[in-house]
Formats: structure tokens, sequence, C-alpha cells
């Protein structure tokens, strides 16, 4: 279960920052353009797709949670029959839950970097902090679904009105998501125990996890001021 | 040599047959299912369109066999008017969904992306495989409404609320089809998601040393915007079908509201809002139909440029009219809504854009037309059909002047002169750039030559058959012809019933010479002549793999360095009046950029 | 075959012409008082996008039968100004006449839904429904009653879920299964749907509108000459969609005054 000290986790070239052309190296070989003999500089760096498949990725669900969130608006704004009700106390807790995941997750993030980076003298395992995030991940999912039991002890059922329906759906797609989410991480926690993470795939993991955090700030304040 | 192991999940040639065939890892495999669906769609979509069309020609007609297709819709083998239109929603379901935005796309821009950017595979292989059973899964779902008791729905392919909303109680094929249909559209457009993650990562991280975005290839090009998209629009239509799917079945009012009365019943639903699906769904729908013909517009650029032996007047002007289509899109969907009801100063608004989108779209046809100009034109089946959707493209677009406009579409707004105009850009100009792109790289994914005389035979039915069944569609709008009539009662429209009856013959006829492609098709695979790497003397990389099929990692041991811009025509050099991408030969190049 | 297919894409285009050029099937004669400027715009985009087709799909069958299958030793050429005159040609020929047609089209627009009806308008409910219309007069009061939804009933012929025992408006409301209105007098038509979508389609007053389920919408136009017509339905609301029609007869003011006073004696 504990990660490896002696063979740091296989990784792929280190990530470069630097926007300067580069001959070799991530990507490196795209700057270089033969042409006619001469080299001509086209292009820095390339990301590791894992990163930009997450960007991409985060984009259709923003526009996923863009259209829903239309359509709340439209909803709303279109007849008279919507009504509020106060939001089960129990989202604030879960939304602690998740931003301090996120916490754990960057802090374990740091840690297989420096490690990965050769400091060897972190001696801090970022693997707890990895089973943390995850556990914290799904206390967040169960707190969101002890919001669901608190809705409906109080009648508040899918159809029972359109502010209900909406956070029922607003919340389930958020927690289909964190779903995925927490799939990533066991992911991670599976090749760093068996040390073939990638740093790319740990970066993607990540940003998708803080995305899931900053999605539910955004619905939890959608909720807030339309419920 | 170069390392690229960091970048791709490396997969090693499969061994066994089901990692072979069946769940593939392989681009090129998945590419060939895509087609495959594709394929097996179309025959089932035009098997549908015959029986409208005989239905539209002759109302009261037993079509021999057409009670085996439905339980209660064709008693007597004679049509009833809710299975007319069941027929007619799964015909346009499965076309735009499971033909139109497959095989252009997710069909050849699987097999031909990764190879024309130079790299082994895609980033996300296992990702590329689930995107396609996805897809196959979400066709079973559809066609599987054609076996519950009510049959599937006959909201047609836009299922405009409330009457896809109510449930049951709307009337037949309003039941569990709907849900059905919903459901096959959502995951549909999961597929196409995880599709586009890859096409989009592939184009901005896997190309080849040398190949920069301005060497890429137009049809790279083409599949690169469509999957951005993709991401964009199905990302919106999938929430859009779950929450019809709650309407239909939990008693949710998001697109149903209060007060109606269907059958002497109060309907319990309130508050939801008609035009709300009416926004969400032409907020996708606008983009797909881009979706559906980009792609197209890619293939045709990139077999035309083959076949003339010269690059575009500009390749740059194309990539950016190419992309002006795609933002623009965005802004125009309204026009599908003018007399929906919806504010009239929006209708104006939409217009607009909608008007303003002909320009990049004229731009696209004058370019193909000046790059024609002083042109070697080659005359093959693959450059006929990019030709004939250029005359496609034309036909069908000019007709979008008059549906632009508001006050124009007052008159044609719900008529056949729609139908005529989306048919001529999609049902044909897009099944052109299809053929084209079939009839052009089939030596390359299965290294036999289709044959040439059927080929042309098979252009030559259809262009002709396809003006002669959807140019009259033009004029029956014109008339008042109403769209979506399984039979024509009301007075003023008795007379146009003789034009119906002309293009369901040319209907008929055309659907049959399709066979002549099926057959050639096959025939080719088994006993087409053995086809050379490099049969049409082209120059981007797809032409320059070490065997033909492509060996599974597409480039051997080594991936292709690239020197030269995609398209250098026109050139001396030692191949002849061409130089391939990846060659590393020195010569007098032919560009537009510097 | 090359000059063969340019011959061809020549004739098509050329055939696909005449019956427009001949109006062979075609618009239905103007009875509005709006229409003119929707048939000036008909017009106009008719002859740019005419002219647009025929002079693209000429160019297109031009060059297939000048360039294709070329002479051995005949040298490439570019288009004399290359892409620059194309996206000239893009920009201004088409761009900005394609934008003129919009500017103008406003008027036709315009006169329709940004000018209210008259004060002496005549109002009209009609009612869509799976699959009829049925419409309504508001009588001698000039009020409509309200409808009531859960009394709505075809079985018992209350197409509009009236209540004229407790509702005074109600009791003089004239209910018909066919529209009939004066010429040249402004009709204010009240939409409203009993169910689903539909849409108010009747070509020669030059008038398509959709119904909105749960909104209340309206037109107003004016007919300028006697005759009988008929109104489609242009949305698809079920499998009667086909049949889902009324007949519209414009009367003199003095025939129509008679048929209302029949209909409101059948109430």
């Amino acid at each position: 279960m504990a990660t490896t000290f002696h063979e740091p986790p296989q990784i792929e070239e280190q990530r470069n920052r630097s926007r300067r052309a580069r001959d070799s190296g991530n990507g490196g070989w795209r700057n270089s353009v033969p042409t006619d003999g001469q080299l001509r500089v086209v292009q820095e760096y390339a990301p590791p797709p894992a990163s930009t498949g997450i960007w991409v990725a985060l984009a259709a669900i923003s526009m996923s949670f863009a259209a829903l969130t239309s359509a709340l608006v439209v909803r709303k704004g279109g007849a008279l029959d919507w009504r509020h009700f106060t939001l089960p106390s129990i989202l604030y807790l879960n939304t602690l839950l998740l931003l301090a995941s996120s916490v754990t997750l960057e802090i374990s993030r740091r840690r297989v970097a420096a490690f990965m980076g050769g400091v060897r003298s972190s001696v801090a395992s970022p693997a707890p902090w990895l089973y943390i995030t995850l556990a914290l991940g799904l206390l967040f999912v169960t707190g969101q679904y002890i919001a669901w039991l608190q809705l409906r002890a109080q009648g508040l059922y899918l159809a029972t009105n359109p502010s209900s329906s909406f956070f029922y759906v607003l919340t389930a797609a958020h927690a289909l998501h964190v779903f995925g989410g927490l799939g990533g991480l066991v992911r991670v926690i599976h090749r760093l125990n068996k040390s073939v993470l990638r740093r790319s795939t740990l970066d993607a993991t990540s940003r998708y996890w803080h995305f899931m955090d900053v999605l539910w700030i955004y619905l939890l304040l959608l909720l807030w001021a339309k419920l | 040599m170069h390392d690229i192991s960091a970048h791709v999940a490396h997969h090693a040639p499969p061994t066994s047959f089901i990692r072979k065939h069946i769940f593939s890892l392989d681009h090129k495999v998945i590419g060939k299912q895509y087609y495959g669906l594709a394929f097996v769609a179309v025959l089932v979509g035009m098997f549908l369109s015959w029986l409208m069309r005989i239905h539209l020609g002759w109302t009261n007609y037993a079509i021999p066999g057409l009670h085996l297709l439905s339980s209660n819709g064709a008693p007597g083998n004679v049509m009833t008017p809710e299975f007319y239109l069941q027929l007619m929603t799964m015909h346009a379901t499965i076309m735009v969904f499971f033909v139109l935005t497959t095989a252009p796309f997710a069909a050849f821009g699987n097999y031909f992306l990764p190879i024309q950017v130079g790299a082994e595979d895609m980033p996300f292989p296992r990702f590329n495989m689930m995107s396609f059973w996805v897809t196959f899964v979400g066709f079973v779902v559809l066609v599987a409404s054609f076996f519950v008791s009510d049959g599937p729905t006959l909201g047609g392919w836009t299922q405009y609320a409330p009457l896809s909303a109510v449930g049951p109680v709307g009337g037949p094929g309003e039941g569990t089809g709907v849900v059905l249909w919903a459901a096959s559209i959502a995951i549909f457009c999961v597929g196409q998601l995880l599709g586009s993650l890859n096409f989009i990562t592939t184009t901005l991280d896997m190309r080849t040393r040398g190949m920069s975005l301005w060497r890429l290839p137009l049809s790279a090009w083409g599949w690169f915007i469509t999957s951005c998209m993709g991401l964009t629009a199905f990302a919106v239509l999938m929430p859009g079908c779950i929450l019809l799917i709650l309407d239909h079945v939990a008693g949710t009012s998001f697109f149903v509201p209060s007060n109606l009365v269907i059958n002497d019943q109060l309907q319990p639903h309130s508050g939801g809002s008609t035009l709300l699906w009416q926004h969400l769904f032409w907020f996708f729908g606008h983009p797909e139909v881009y979706i559906a013909i980009v792609p197209g517009m890619g293939i045709v650029s990139h077999v035309l440029i083959t076949n003339m032996r010269k690059p575009m007047l500009s390749h740059r002007v194309l990539v950016y009219s190419f992309a002006a289509l795609a933002v623009l899109s965005y802004m125009v969907y309204g026009h599908h809504m003018f007399v929906s009801g919806m504010n009239p100063v929006s209708s104006l608004a939409f217009s607009f854009p909608t008007l303003i989108i002909t320009i990049p779209s004229t731009i696209i046809v004058l370019i193909w037309l000046g790059s024609l100009y002083g042109s070697k034109l080659r005359i093959n089946t693959a450059s006929l059909f990019s030709l004939g959707f250029i005359s496609m493209f034309i036909s069908g677009g000019v007709s979008g002047f008059f549906l632009a406009q508001p006050s124009t579409d007052i008159m044609l707004h719900a008529t056949y002169f729609v139908v005529g105009h989306f048919h001529m850009v999609m049902g044909v100009a897009a099944m052109f750039g299809i053929f084209a792109g079939t009839y052009f790289w089939f030596p390359k994914m299965f290294g036999r030559m289709m044959n040439e005389t059927l080929g042309k035979l098979h252009f030559w039915l259809s262009f002709v058959g396809t003006y002669a069944i959807f140019m009259p569609f033009h004029y029956l709008g014109m008339a008042g012809n109403v769209r979506r009539y399984q039979a024509f009662a009301p007075d003023y429209m008795q007379r146009l019933i003789p034009l119906h009856q002309f293009i369901t013959v040319a209907a008929l006829l055309t659907g049959a010479a399709q066979l002549i492609f099926v057959y050639n098709l096959f025939y080719s695979r088994l006993r087409g002549e053995p086809a050379s790497d490099n049969p049409w003397q082209g120059t981007s990389l797809e032409w320059s793999t070490p065997t033909t099929p492509p060996p599974h990692n597409n480039f051997g041991d080594k991936l292709p360095e690239v020197y030269h811009d995609p398209y250098q025509y026109g050139v001396e050099s030692s191949m002849g009046d061409y130089v391939m991408q990846a060659s590393s030969e020195k010569v007098k190049t032919v560009s537009d950029e510097a | 075959m090359a000059k063969l297919f340019a011959v061809t894409i020549f004739v098509i285009a050329i055939l696909s012409a005449i019956p427009i050029l001949q109006h062979t099937w075609w618009m239905a004669p103007d009875i509005s008082t709006h229409g003119a400027p929707i048939d000036e715009q008909m017009s106009e985009t008719m002859a740019e996008a005419g002219i647009s087709f025929l002079a693209s799909q000429i160019i297109l069958a031009f060059f297939i039968w000048r360039f294709a299958n070329p002479r051995p030793g005949e040298k490439l050429k570019n288009f004399p100004g290359g892409a620059k005159t194309m996206l000239w040609a893009g920009f201004l020929l088409v761009g900005a006449e394609v934008l003129a047609l919009g500017l103008f089209g406003v008027k036709a627009w315009a006169n329709i839904y940004f000018v209210p009806p008259a004060a002496n308008a005549m109002p009209v409910q009609v009612q869509a429904g799976q699959f009829a219309f049925y419409f309504r007069y508001p009588g001698p009061d000039g009020t409509f009653g309200s409808i009531h939804p859960d009394l709505l009933s075809e079985a018992n012929q209350n197409f509009f879920g009236l209540d004229p025992d407790h509702d005074p408006d109600a009791k003089d409301d004239i209910v018909t299964a066919e529209m009939a209105i004066p010429v040249n007098r402004e009709i204010h038509l009240l939409m409203h749907s009993k169910d689903v979508g539909h849409s108010f389609f009747v070509p020669e007053l030059r008038v398509q509108q959709d119904f909105v389920p749960g909104l209340d919408l309206s037109l107003h136009f004016t007919a300028t000459k006697v005759g009988r017509y008929e109104i489609v339905c242009t949305q698809l609301c079920g499998l009667g969609h086909y049949n889902m029609k009324a007949y519209l007869s414009v009367l003199s003011q003095e025939e129509f005054d008679n048929w209302l006073r029949k209909q409101a004696a059948l109430q």
C-alpha cells in the first residue's frame, strides 16, 4: 500500500514551463520544422495529451452545466409556480468537505512532484493524502445523499416543484461527475502503488477534481440565489 | 527516432480475434467499425425513406409485407398516419445521427486523422474504443423502439415539447418510444464527446516532427474543427434529453405548461416552457448540421486537390472559413424558430448572423471554383463526387437565402422548401462527401481499388437522381406544401400529388442505384485490383505508410518527419509533379504561406 | 466524361430554373394588406438566389469543361487576382447583398409584428387542439368568456371550456368550426393551444404563426379579397396533423353579419 521510496515512480519528461523554443524534450521535436535543409522554429511546446484532454473534458462539462443553468433561469422566469425552499444545511458541510479534499489532493500532488523531481529529502509519503482525498470525496457524496433524504423528509421530491426538480437534477449531475473523479483518484492510487504513475495523469486528475470543487461552489451559489 | 511512448498509451498489436476485430484499441479498426455502423444505418434509413415516399405518392397503397414491420402500424399492409410519422422520425434520426455524424466524422476521421498528423494512434485508445461501442449501443436503443408495443416516437427528429413530453396520452407513438429516442440520443452524445476528446488531443498534441498546424491537410482541419463543434453542441443536447425523459416519466414540468387538455383530460403538468426545449435543441441542432457538412468539406477539398494537381487558391482562407462557419453556427440557431412564438425582435436578431454565415460559405465555394481554374483536373469517381458535392452545396445553400429571413420564412417555414434545402445539403452533399472519401481512401484502407466503371455509374445515377428527387421539393414548398404530412388532405395540395409521384419514382430508382455502390464495396473488398501505396499520387502522410493497409502502428519503426506543406503539387520533383510531405527532397515549392 | 458532366450540370441548372421562372408551382396570390412587402422580399431573394445559383453552377460546369483532362504540356495557372478576388467577391458581392436583403426585409417583418392591432380590429379567437381548429367570436358584449380547462370537453362539445352559467361574458360567445371574416376589416386573431404545439398557416393571407401552449399569442391582418381559403396546421401535433385544417371564408360585411347571426342561433 505504501509507495516505495527506493524507486521513484516512473516519470515522463519534466513538464516544461519555459516558453523558449527547445530542440528536444517534450514536444520539442515540433519546434524544428525541416524545410529544405533549414530548421524553422514553428512551435514551442506541446503539452502531454492528458493535460489537453482534461481541458477538453472540462469544456464539455461546463457546456452541459451551462445548458442546465439556462434551463433553470428560463423555467424560473417563465411561470409563477416556482416555490423557494431552504437548502438543507448539510450542503454547507459537504462544501467544506469537498474544499478540504481539494486541499489534501493538492498536498499530495506537490509531494509527488517533489518526489519525482528527485527531492528525496521529502520523507512524507504522498499516498496517505490521496487516501484522505478519496475518503473526503466519498463523504461528500454521502453528504449529498443525506441532503436528498432531508429534502424528501420535507416532502420535496423530484416532481414536486420546478425548484426541487432542478435541485435534484443539478446535484445528481454533479455527483455523477464526482464519481468519475473518484474513479480517477482510485486509478492514480493504483498506479502510484505500482510505481507507474505518470505526472500528467496525476495533474490531469487533480485538475478535474479541483474543477468539481469550483463547479460545486458555482452550483451552490446558483441554488442559494435561485432556490 | 522519436520516443513518443510518453504520449501514447502504447498498445501492442492484438493477437486474439476479439482484440483485433471487436474490442479493438486501434483507431483504424474503430474507424472501420464506425463505417460499418453508418453503412447499416444508411441502408435502414434509406429503406424507411422508400416506404415514406411510396406512401406519399400513393397513400392508400398496400405495401406488400409492411405489416411485418409493425404489429399495428399497417393493418392490411396500408400504412396508418401514425406509422408514417414514426417511420419519418426514425428515418431522420438515423440519418442525421448515425449516418451523417458517424461516417464523415467518426469513421473517416478515426481512420485517417492520426495518420495524417503522423501519429501512431490517438492518445486515449480506450476512450476511443468506448466511443464506438457507446455509439453502437445508442443505435441499438433507437432501433429497439420498433419493438415496443406502441412503436417508435412520431414527434420528428426535433421532438418538440409538449407533444414529446406529455407521455402516452399524446397519442400513439408517444409512449416508451420517446424515452428510447431520448436515451439513445443521450448515449450517442456521450459517445461523440469521447470521440471529440480524442480528435482534439490528437490534432493538438500528437503531430509528428515537422507537422505544424498549417501543414495539416484540409481533411484534418475539417475533423478538428468539427470535433470542437461537437464538444459544445453534444454537451448541450445531452442534458436536454435527460430533462425530456424526466418530463416524460417522472412527472416533472420542464417543458410542459399548465392547463393542457388532452383527450378531455387535464394534464398534471404545470409551468414548463415549450420554447425552452426548442432553444436547447436548436442550440445543438444548428451546429449539428455543420458537424454533418464540415468534414465533407475537408474531405472534398483534400480529394479535389489531389485530383487537380494543384493546391487550393488559398489554404489559409479555407481553414479560416471553416472555422468561421463553426463559430457563427452557434449564433444562428434561432432561424429555426422565426415563427415559433419567440419574441419577434429575436427573430430579426437571429436573421443577421444567418445571413452573414453566407459569407464564409460563399468564400469556400469561390475558393473551390477558383482553384479549379487552371488546374489539371483528373476525372475519376472520387473527383466526380467531389465536384458533385460542390454543385449540391451550391443548390442547397442558395435556398438558405430564403430561410434566413423571417419575412420570407413566413411562407416557407414547415413546408417542403425546408425539406428540400436540408436534403440537398445533408442528404446529398454530405453523402457525396462520404462517397468521395470512400472511393478515394478505399485503396489505402483495404489495399484494393474500387471498380471505376461501377463507381462512375453509381455517380451518374446518384447525381441526376438526387436532383430529380430534391429539386422539386423546393417547388412544392413554394406552392405551400406543408411538411410532415402523411397524406395531402387540404384542397389546394391536391394538384401537387402528381409531382410527389414523380419524386417517388425518382427516389426508388436512385435508391436502387445505391445498390451498385454496395455491390462495388463488397466486390472490391474481395476481388478489387490490388492497390499501390499511393495510387492517386497524393502528398499527405496517409500515402507514406510503409504498407497498404497501414501496419498496426501506422508507420512502422519510425514516425515520418514532415518537410513540406500538405499540397505541393505542380512542382518538379523526382516523383513527378508532386512532392510528398514526408519526403526530404528539396524542391522549388508552391505555397501561399511565406 | 468531363464534358458530359459539365453539360449535365448546365442542363440541370437551367431545367431547375424553369419552373421557378414560370411560376409553375408557386405561392397563391396575396389577399392581405401586409403581404406585398413579403412578396417583394421573395422576388428580390429569388433574383439574388437565382443569379447566384445559375452563375456558380455555370462557372462550375465551364471550369470542368475547360480544365478536366488537360493536354500534356499544359501548365497550371492561378485564378487572376488569386484568393483576394474571391474574398472581395464573397464579402462584397454576396455579403453586402444578403445584408441589404436582410435590412430591407426588416420592414416586411416589422409591419406585421411591431405594429399593434388597430383599436377597432375585430377580435376572433382560434383554438388549436388535436386535430381541429375551433373559433370563437365574442358576441355583442365584445368580451370573451374565460376558458376553464377543467370544463373543456370534446365529448360535450364544450370546445373552449366555457361556463356560461356562471360566466356572463361567455353567454354570448359564438363558437364555430369554420372561420369567417369580413373583407377589408382588420382582424385581431387571438391564438390559444389546448394541448400541444400547432401552427396557423394561410398561404394566401401571408400568415404563419405557431401556437405556443401556455402562451397566448396574437396576430393581426386584413383580408382584401372575398373567397374561401384553407387554414392548415404546420406544426407536427400527432397522427392527425395532416388532416388538421379549417376553412376560412372572407365575406362581404353583410354576408358576414348574416353568417354570424346564423352561428349565434346554433349555439
